[in-house]
Parts: structure tokens; sequence; C-alpha cells
């Protein structure tokens, strides 16, 4: 569990990133991050692991206050991916890169050998394991940052942009992905911007503006309201901006989906053959 | 029309690689397009933008065979430099293209490379910070900007070149929506008001297939699609290739599937919900 109590943090340059914001992350959960750039979500993330420490307020991992604990200890149950694959990645090849992160954490060498198998066959990333990094594409790369942490199976696992550069076929091997981690009881917290992909997925959204929360609640409540969508650069999703334009023939608005559009549509509309021209 | 692009029969393989990356590819594009380029990772998409700019074969070496001219120069023949007079690139990120110590800087610094007048790089400038509505930033150091005037910086550097072609590599992928959203609409105008080619590879094709004129889906190192936005998104083989299509397509496409009587499709939100509304009135 991550429980964040009146925490505020000003970065050296004077910006204020944080502003007493408080928020309770139960193991289990199954959250994503919203907001526009510069709203203060990657530095409340950087708060989970211990990066960062409040300014005033505190955080608690299972308990532990992060001022009590290092980044090291913090890691091994907070697994956190960057946006920038490439602040992360330096090694020679792919399985070097996976090893690395479970060698610093002791894991025996036959461990390391299966876990970075596996970590390569869940990502998709087989064929890659003697390739160098940099030669892969964005996408792939962030794929390869997500295996390195990974690997060390961390309780919560946090996620920094994971869609970007991933085309759609996988965005949706990673939406199931994290049916997956959640099936196991694992905690998953993601940035994002991608509201079609939050509208997918379906997890709890927490959107934030200018150092706060702006809102808590689930996809469909959060991204079927265009006035606190709007305050926070969210674009709707556009079967919700359809149903928002809609409200006044007697539809629901808190509509996200193409499956729940088709439920309400189908059986209002005329059937049959269209009639060219006439 | 006359073509500002001009692809032949381009295959390509990059240093040390088994598979050809671009197997065969051939398109053409008139002056004034606004084509968006999408497709799965490893299609190709970014290797095809790479030749339009002459990145290959000048830097990343390889074999390349057909041929690629853009704006009347063949890019086998022509330096980098020579093709960048009339061929600009955006990055994804703008933090790899910006680097100098203020944003008028970062702006000249192409135009100062070219060896143009003082006067010449003065007028260029001030004129693309103006059209990117940065020109209040000019002395602000890139680091201090916010991602989506990064990115602004970063078309307004290409913008003063006075590019035939842009060329812009998934801009937005660090942007919110809202941001993005704001980066098309300036890109749209420069279609609009000053005939600018632009070619764009993004996955967000839900915003952006109201904006562009034509969209290529590539696959596998080959052009799959080509076409008008709905022609290419309503296609069978669209769904097939596992693009994204916007949600209003694939609720198109199932309520006909299923009988329900419509209209033609619509690319934005606005015209579908006027059709159901129709629909509804009838």
């Amino acid at each position: 569990m991550i429980e964040v109590d009146q925490v505020s943090y000003t970065y050296p340059a004077g910006t204020q990133a944080l502003q007493d914001i408080s928020v309770t992350i139960p193991e289990g959960d199954f959250v994503a991050i919203m907001g526009e750039n510069g709203a203060g979500k990657t530095t409340l993330i950087k708060h989970f692991n211990g990066i960062l420490k409040p300014e005033r307020g505190r955080v608690r991992v299972d308990g532990v206050d992060t001022k009590d604990a290092s980044v090291a200890e913090l890691s091994r149950t907070i697994g956190l991916v960057f946006q920038n694959p490439d602040h992360q990645l330096f090694s020679e090849t792919v399985e070097e890169e996976i090893a690395f992160g479970l060698r610093n954490f002791g894991f025996p060498e036959d461990e390391v050998a299966q876990r970075i198998d596996w970590t390569l066959r869940l990502l998709n990333l087989t064929q890659y394991r003697q390739t160098s990094p940099f030669l892969l594409s964005g996408g792939e790369r962030k794929r390869v940052a997500l295996a390195t942490v990974l690997a060390w199976n961390p309780k919560t696992l946090v996620i920094d942009e994971p869609t970007i550069g991933q085309d759609y076929r996988q965005k949706e091997r990673l939406r199931q992905f994290f049916a997956e981690l959640r099936g196991q009881g694992r905690t998953v917290v993601f940035v994002t911007h991608d509201v079609e992909f939050v509208a997918d997925c379906d997890p709890r959204v927490l959107l934030m503006y200018r150092g706060q929360i702006l809102a808590d609640g689930s996809a469909q409540q959060v991204l079927t309201n265009p006035e606190i969508t709007a305050k926070a650069s969210i674009l709707l999703p556009q079967i919700a901006q359809l149903f928002h334009q809609l409200q006044d023939l007697g539809f629901p608005h808190e509509v996200l989906t193409v499956q729940e559009a088709k439920g309400l549509l189908e059986p209002v509309l005329p059937r049959g053959e269209a009639h060219e021209g006439l | 029309m006359a073509s500002i692009i001009d692809v032949k029969d381009l295959s390509y393989t990059y240093p040390n690689f088994a598979e050809p990356t671009l197997r065969g590819v051939s398109l053409t594009i008139p002056r004034g397009d606004f084509v968006l380029l999408t497709g799965p990772s490893g299609c190709g998409k970014t290797t095809l933008c790479r030749c339009l700019i002459g990145l290959i074969p000048h830097f990343y070496g390889g074999a390349l065979t057909g041929d690629v001219v853009v704006a009347n120069l063949s890019v086998k023949d022509h330096s980098i430099s020579e093709l960048a007079q009339h061929v600009g690139f955006v990055f994804q990120n703008p933090e790899n293209q910006l680097f100098a110590l203020s944003v008028e800087k970062d702006v000249a610094f192409g135009l100062e490379n070219l060896a143009k007048s003082r006067a010449e790089i003065r007028k260029n400038v001030d004129w693309a910070l103006d059209l990117m509505g940065i020109g209040g930033l000019r002395d602000a150091a890139p680091f201090e900007l916010s991602g989506g005037q990064k990115q602004r910086v970063a078309v307004a550097s290409v913008l003063a070149m006075k590019p035939d072609v842009m060329v812009l590599d998934e801009p937005t992928s660090f942007l919110d929506p809202v941001t993005a959203k704001r980066l098309f609409d300036v890109i749209k105008n420069l279609n609009d008001e000053l005939g600018l080619t632009v070619v764009l590879v993004e996955h967000r094709l839900s915003l952006l297939s109201a904006y562009v004129k034509r969209i290529i889906v590539m696959d596998e190192g080959q052009v799959r699609l080509d076409g008008a936005p709905l022609d290419v998104l309503m296609a069978k083989e669209a769904r097939a290739l596992g693009i994204g299509i916007p949600q209003i397509m694939q609720l198109h496409q199932s309520l006909v599937e299923d009988k329900v009587r419509l209209d033609k499709p619509a690319t934005s939100v606005d015209e579908f919900a006027a059709m159901i509304r129709s629909l509804l009135q009838r």
C-alpha cells in the first residue's frame, strides 16, 4: 500500500510541482494518473520509491516512511519505469540490460537466466535478446525498460507513459498484460495521456491539475466529464464526446466504449438496407 | 499536379541486417498534400522518412535500390545539407533537436549553417517564430520550456529554412492531448495557408483522421493502403493490419454489420452525432 499524506514538493528552480496532495493506493489497485504536461504526475510517482522525498507531508510504502528507507530498498517492492527509456538503458545487449538489476538484487545466476527468459517472452522481446537496446525503435526500447523492472518481480509496478511509441497491437498486448498482473494481485500504477487506452483498461483514474488531485474515480466517471477533463487538458474519448452531444435525446452521458454505445444505439436506429437516392 | 515526392520501387536494407526493411515502396505525393503515414511498429515508416531526408543512405549506409526524388533532387546524389533546404524533419522528442542557448539561436541555427545573410536570417526567424506563436519566447532557454513549447520551437527551426516539405515523426508522443491537438492545428494551418507539403508519422488516428487529406498504411516494408482517410480507415484490411481505427468508425462498422441503416461514415464526432440525430428524427 502507498499512502501519500499532505505532500508538497517544490523543485530547486522554484516550480511547485505538488501542493498538499493526499492519496492512498491500496494493494492490488490499478490506477491511471492523467493530466496535462507539468501537472505533477511524474513528480508524484517519483515519491513512491523515494527518488524524491516530500518537502512537507509524508509518503509511506507498506507502512514505512520513504524518508527512512533507501531507494534501493524501496525499489525491491516498487519498480519504477521512467518516461524516456534512454534515461534507463545503458547495456550492450537487451539480455545484459535485464540481468543488471537482477544481479544487483543478488539473485543467483540460474534464476537470473530464468527470469530473463520469462520477461523477454512476456514482453515479446525474445528475438532481441542479443541486440543493442539502441538499435531498437522507441517503442521497443520502452518495452525493454519495462522488462528490466518487471524481471525482479516487484509487488508494485509504476510506469510512466507505457503506450508511447506502441502501435495498436502492442497496446492491446499491454492491456492484457496489465490484466494478468492484476489477476496476480499486483499493484499497477501508470501515467498516461492515452484516453482510449484508459477507456479500454478501465482503471481507477487520478486526474491531476497543477500539483493537486482534480478528480479521483472510475474511468467511466472521470473520462465522461467534459468540464474536469477540459480543465486537465484531456480530450474525451470519441464515444464520450458523442454521447455528451446526444444527451438532450435522452441518452446517458457516461458512455465510454464502442460496445456500450452500440448497445444504446442499435435498438433505436432504423434497420434494413439503405435506400440510395430516395 | 506537380509532385514534390516521388518514390519508385524503393527497397532498403540496413547494414548488417539480413532482411530488407523496405520492399518495393512506390508513392507520389503532390505539392500541398497532407499525408498521415502509419502502420504497426517495425513496418518501415520511420525508415521511409529517413530516405526522404537523405539520412538514408548518406548517414546510415546500407543497400538502397530504386529511386527517391524530393523537390526534384534525387536523394542518392545530393547531400543531407542540400536536401535540408527543401525537406525539414521534426523528431519525436524535441530534446534531441534543441541544443542552443536561446529559442532564437536554435531557430536560426540551420540558416547560419547555410551562411545566409543576417537580414535574411532575421527575417526568416521572425516569420517562423510568429507563425508558431512563440515570438514571446525568443530569448528563453529551450530547457525552460514546456513540452508543447519545445515542439513548437523544433517546428519553427525547420520552418525557418522555408522547406517545400515537412516530415514529422510522431511529434506529439510526449505531449498531452490538448497540446498535441494545438500542434496539429498549427501544422494544418501551415498546410492550408502556405501550401506546405506535410508528411506526418502518427498512431493517433482518432485525432488526425479529420485533419489529413490522405492516409498511407505500411506493413512489413510495403505500402498496403493509400487513399482518403475514410476509404482507408473503413477498409476491412485496415482492421486486419491492426492499426487503431477511431472509435466512431468502429461503431459505424459494427452497427452496419448488424443491419442498422446509417448514412455515409463520418471522420469527426460532430458529423457522426449529426447523422445519428437526423436518423432519430426522421
